[in-house]
């Protein structure tokens, strides 16, 4: 169900991937063939717990459209406690970027463990086409303190 | 000045087909600190290999990017290589153009625009990598054992029998554990004792083992490889060197009142005591709080009927420090506290007893010398209630939320037992499900059922009351959907099983995690299920999860296996990849070691020069040969002190950065 | 009040249980008082205490449990959770200060009474319920409620949540008849993401960057604020609008999430008026509403809900299924 590009929009998407689930989730999604759009761009990182809300809030300010975190499923992770700290940060976190009247589309947590090669692909088949659909994100970049 | 490679690996065409190659190496060696790009077939063949290993020493690189397959392939592979052409094997990042891109696009525009772009974060994140060192730290050649029951027996054996040194710390007098309790063990009805003796004299006898009985942990500090451990040797009152286990001075002492903890409670034992005639040491305690001579300063019997001298009412409690490179936690057990569950009279009646009780009362050693009998009137029983699942699978806060399993196949044991030495009496077994996965599990129930005409009921006890002198015992039956109200003489309940109080406390000083239930969490539910996610703290036996005896020594040889494997190495190599605390940024507000999972983050008072400010600092820091690298901290940190090596802030930002250009 | 405070302070500095007192001195006007040292009982002839000592002077004691011998610090009911909150994180030192909990009928807005028209105001006193204010143009009369700060409207409670002696107040005191403090949130919450961001952009684009809100926010104690450090390499001065810029108060805002205390002072001190306090109360609100009432500084022990975690938290994506408004 890969997107068609239906308009001159092309969204930045940052994913961050922790190691251990998500990563070779994503993996698992490339050895089986299972297409996304190629919007999305992976970072990998040790656990969802190393994701600072900084790095999410600075891929808005410098144009990403969306950006998604993928960790191991709670219970599952690989440093036991890693994903329940992301889990409340970025709900927290989230919750606040509403509250700014960001888009709440733009940002997603989507737990993903090594062997859901499907579930990647299809998470992210679903986070970019709602990107396309929220079309480009000017508010956080434009979020700032400038005088008018 | 950085000096920057990029490598671009055609992977046959597994990558060639979709990416084209040339753009890619082109707009990389456009990259700023990019002084070299290149391309092959196969990157990770020897011939690649050596293309890098010569690039890196023609071009005189400090860092490399590789393009090509996902770094959980080859990553290992590229940094040896860059490390034999003399670089740093952390001065290595690859660009996953395959998995993330190749094979997963079609489009040769979009997915060569998406490689340069991969190719350009890893390049922007090397840029920032700074060579690593992998630490190493040495392994103290012993291992400690909490807990001396069947778990720790055989974890220890095992260790030592590997040629290891091995302590074993037991809280109680004696060592044997819950299976010294026990009558009979299922499924082959061998005698626990006649068992579980000849290990703990075993134990007892090897040369590389020490045995500390009446004694606890106190205190534990270190990591992995070197754990300081403070042992509490409680006073015994009693010369461990001359006392000769005679066992005169408990029959002549004179306060016998206090309850038989080895027996459940049922009867009594004398102040001064061995917990059951096998213990190991054979050598008494006294029990001050209930000794008439510490009470009131009064009596002395056992001193004057000691011939051995050994009795010494002065005795102190000893610390013990010693240094161990492992440690196993083998706490094991206790069944849960009734008080919540009023409706089976427990607390009213002696005739409703535990399970325990019953291995009790049916031992030959025990209370009323192994005859069936009610601890009410000492009648034999002419029929009994079982009532399984008394706290576990229960749905609220009374009783656990787990299975405890050992209860179907026990009460099997019971009741076959009970029939084959009383014939007359009737057995009845209320229960929710019978479970029975365990080699020769089912044929032995269903023996129960078939050979020995046990009445096993599906449904569950809603009260049991006291009737004259009998137990009414109402409850369901759900396969027949009535209601069932009967007389009985006998109610056991098989009672939910909890780990060991203590468990949380040595949890704490071990910095072991624990879950909800206070089972000690495992490092990988599957794959490392007797490990702690704590580097060096091994699990062994039901401290870890409910399990039957032949599970419980199948798991004590893992945990042992685990341990040796660690004892055996002459050092630790760390892993680089761990936080590092910023000095001079950081707080000491504790943020980050609420976080950490491993309890490698501790606190320092250090002398800092701040721009010419002199002062001392609570400070973080990290030892290394604990942390594993999750960077839970340095998020916690709110002034950005805590950093995380080969995945920094920095670092990150920087491919964000390359990502969103 | 003022009295018996300034005497108080003179016994302590004689009988040497401290060697210096952390209180307000009287500033150039008569409604803005500042926090001071005062070293001498001739020093403390220039201490004040009054509906202006809105200053919390918890973050303070941060430097003063630095200096040599003891410091007495005089703390409001609401100051209190601030200086818990900073025993919590090993920022202050108990053993060296001396805290006398003050009483608090609440701190003034001196914008407010401006607002009304009032102009050359010389002195303001405290009558009853009325305010008697100087001015040059003659005495004028303003209802002391009317000119209560926003947080004093909506005060977190009477009672010192850590003291050695209290001084005007009792311990379990009440508040009076309270405002809802999250009434603003809720407000903008069941606005339009529009809206939202319309307000949101208009207040903070009125910020000049002063650091104000930073530097007298009691749970932004870092030794170097991660805004004037590298680590993010956010301390880029020269551009003008850089990440720093553009995400300051949302940062700000998180690191101190589970850590403020709700104690109003940022968005007090801030000269543009922009009110942060409504950035810092959505976490708290957030906060209850997903993991359990929680008030930072209530105790000195507690888990912050940002260092903690249950099985059970809800998921992120709560933030989707609850404002589905887009």
């Amino acid at each position: 169900m890969q997107v068609e590009n239906k308009k001159e929009f092309r969204p930045k998407i940052v994913a961050f991937c922790c190691n251990w689930c998500s990563y070779a989730g994503a993996d698992l999604a490339g050895s089986s063939r299972l297409a996304y759009p190629a919007d999305v761009k992976i970072i990998r990182v040790p656990c969802s717990c190393r994701v600072n809300p900084m790095f999410i809030l600075r891929a808005f300010q410098r144009g990403a459209d969306g950006v998604i975190l993928c960790g191991c499923h709670p219970g599952d992770c690989h440093y036991t406690t890693g994903n329940y700290y992301a889990r409340r940060r970025m709900t927290l976190l989230f919750s606040m970027l509403d509250y700014l009247g960001v888009e709440h589309g733009r940002t997603r947590v989507e737990w993903v463990s090594a062997a859901e090669g499907v579930k990647f692909s299809t998470t992210m088949n679903e986070f970019v086409e709602k990107i396309y659909s929220l079309g480009e994100n000017v508010r956080l970049e434009d979020l700032r303190c400038k005088r008018d | 000045m950085q000096r920057i490679g990029v490598f671009v690996c055609h992977c046959g065409t597994n990558i060639a087909a979709t990416v084209d190659i040339a753009r890619v190496v082109e707009a990389a060696a456009k990259e700023p600190g990019v002084v070299h790009a290149e391309d092959y077939q196969y990157m990770c063949s020897e011939a690649g290999q050596l293309k890098i290993r010569e690039a890196i020493k023609e071009k005189n690189l400090t860092g490399i990017v590789v393009c090509s397959c996902s770094p959980r392939m080859h990553e290992n592979t590229f940094r040896q290589a860059a490390q034999r052409a003399g670089i740093n094997p952390y001065m290595v990042e690859i660009a996953n153009i395959r998995e993330h891109c190749s094979w997963i696009h079609k489009d040769m525009e979009e997915a060569t625009e998406k490689a340069v772009i991969l190719a350009r974060a890893a390049i922007a994140k090397v840029l920032l990598n700074a060579p690593l060192e992998a630490g190493t730290s040495r392994v103290v050649k012993r291992a400690l054992v909490i807990g001396g029951g069947i778990a720790g027996i055989q974890t220890a054996l095992d260790i030592a029998d590997a040629g290891y040194e091995v302590d074993i710390v037991e809280k109680t007098p004696s060592i044997g554990g819950r299976m010294s309790q026990l009558d009979k063990t299922f499924p082959t009805l061998d005698c626990s004792a006649c068992i579980l003796t000849p290990k703990m004299v075993e134990a007892a006898a090897h040369e590389k083992i020490t045995i500390y009985t009446y004694s606890e942990v106190e205190k534990v500090s270190g990591f992995v490889g070197d754990f300081q451990v403070d042992i509490r040797k409680k006073a015994r009152s009693v010369d461990m060197s001359k006392c000769t286990g005679c066992g005169v001075c408990q029959e002549k002492c004179p306060s016998k009142k206090t309850p038989n903890e080895f027996n459940r409670g049922l009867n009594t034992r004398s102040a001064i005591y061995t917990p059951f005639a096998q213990a190991i040491p054979n050598v008494p305690v006294i029990d001050r709080e209930n000794c008439i001579k510490f009470k009131t300063g009064k009596c002395g019997v056992c001193a004057k009927v000691c011939q051995a001298g050994a009795i010494d009412y002065e005795q102190q409690d000893e610390i013990v420090t010693q240094n161990y490179g492992a440690i196993v936690v083998a706490t094991g057990f206790d069944t849960i506290k009734l008080d919540q569950f009023d409706e089976y009279s427990y607390s009213t009646s002696p005739d409703v007893i535990t399970s325990l009780e019953l291995e009790r009362i049916m031992n030959a050693a025990g209370p009323t010398k192994g005859h069936l009998e009610r601890m009410s009137d000492h009648r034999a029983p002419k029929s009994m209630v079982f009532i399984q699942c008394v706290g576990s699978r229960c749905a609220d806060k009374r009783g656990k939320s787990y299975c405890s399993k050992i209860c179907c196949m026990y009460t099997a044991k019971h009741a076959m037992l009970i029939r084959d030495k009383y014939p007359d009496v009737e057995v009845t077994v209320f229960y929710i499900d019978v479970r029975t996965p365990g080699k020769n599990f089912d044929e032995f129930y269903r023996r129960a059922v078939e050979d020995y005409g046990v009445n096993y009921i599906k449904g569950q006890v809603g009260k049991v009351a006291e009737k004259g002198d009998k137990l009414l015992v109402q409850g369901v039956d759900l396969l027949d959907n009535k209601r069932i109200v009967m007389e009985t003489d006998m109610v056991v309940l098989a009672t939910a099983i909890e780990p060991n109080p203590d468990v949380r406390k040595i949890a704490t000083m071990l910095t072991a995690s624990i879950d909800t239930n206070n089972f000690l969490t495992e490092s990988h539910a599957k794959l490392r299920p007797v490990e702690s996610p704590t580097a060096g703290i091994f699990l062994s036996g039901v401290c870890q999860g409910p399990k039957d005896i032949p599970e419980t020594v199948a798991q004590a040889g893992a945990a042992a296996v685990k341990v040796v494997g660690l004892l055996a190495k002459d050092h630790l190599v760390t892993n680089p990849c761990v936080a590092k605390s910023d000095t001079l940024l950081c707080n000491g507000c504790s943020s980050c070691e609420k976080v950490c999972p491993y309890g490698a983050i501790s606190y320092e008072e250090r002398e800092v020069n701040d721009h010419g400010i002199r002062e001392t600092r609570r400070v973080a820091v990290v030892n290394s040969a604990l942390c594993q690298g999750c960077g839970a901290c340095t998020v916690a940190c709110p002034s950005g002190a805590m950093d995380l090596q080969g995945f920094s802030n920095r670092q990150i930002l920087a491919e964000v950065d390359a990502i969103c250009r | 009040m003022q009295e018996r405070l300034i005497e108080r302070a003179k016994e302590l500095l004689a009988e040497g249980t401290v060697v210096r007192v952390l209180g307000w001195k009287r500033g150039d006007l008569g409604y803005d008082p500042e926090p001071a040292y005062f070293n001498s009982p001739e020093e403390l002839e220039d201490f004040v205490y009054d509906g202006f000592c809105g200053a919390n002077l918890s973050k303070y004691m941060i430097q003063a449990g630095k200096l040599e011998g003891n410091t007495l610090v005089f703390l409001k009911p609401c100051d209190t959770y601030s200086f818990n909150q900073l025993i919590k994180e090993h920022r202050v030192n108990r053993e060296k200060t001396y805290i006398i909990g003050v009483g608090c009928k609440g701190t003034l807005d001196i914008d407010k009474v401006k607002s009304a028209g009032i102009k050359g105001i010389e002195r303001v006193s405290c009558q009853g319920d009325v305010l008697k204010i100087q001015t040059i143009y003659g005495e004028k009369e303003f209802p002391f409620q009317e000119a209560l700060l926003e947080r004093c409207t909506v005060c977190k409670g009477k009672t010192h949540q850590i003291y050695d002696e209290l001084i005007g107040a009792e311990e379990g005191e009440e508040a009076g008849p309270l405002g809802n403090r999250f009434e603003m949130v809720e407000k903008l919450e069941a606005m339009s993401p529009e809206e939202r961001f319309a307000f949101w952009q208009k207040e903070l684009s009125k910020c000049i960057r002063c650091n104000a809100c930073r530097n007298v926010c009691p749970a932004c104690s870092c030794l170097k604020c991660v805004f004037d450090s590298n680590q993010f390499d956010s301390a880029q001065k020269a551009n003008a609008d850089t990440f720093e810029e553009q995400m300051f108060h949302i940062i700000r805002a998180f690191h101190v999430a589970g850590r403020c205390t709700d104690c109003g002072e940022c968005s007090r001190v801030c000269p543009q008026g922009i009110p942060l306090h409504l950035l810092n109360r959505k976490f708290i609100k957030d906060i209850n509403e997903f993991y359990g009432e929680y008030q930072a500084g209530e105790d000195t022990e507690s888990r912050a809900p940002l260092t903690n975690f249950t099985f059970e938290d809800v998921e992120p994506g709560i933030v989707s299924e609850r404002g589905g408004r887009h």
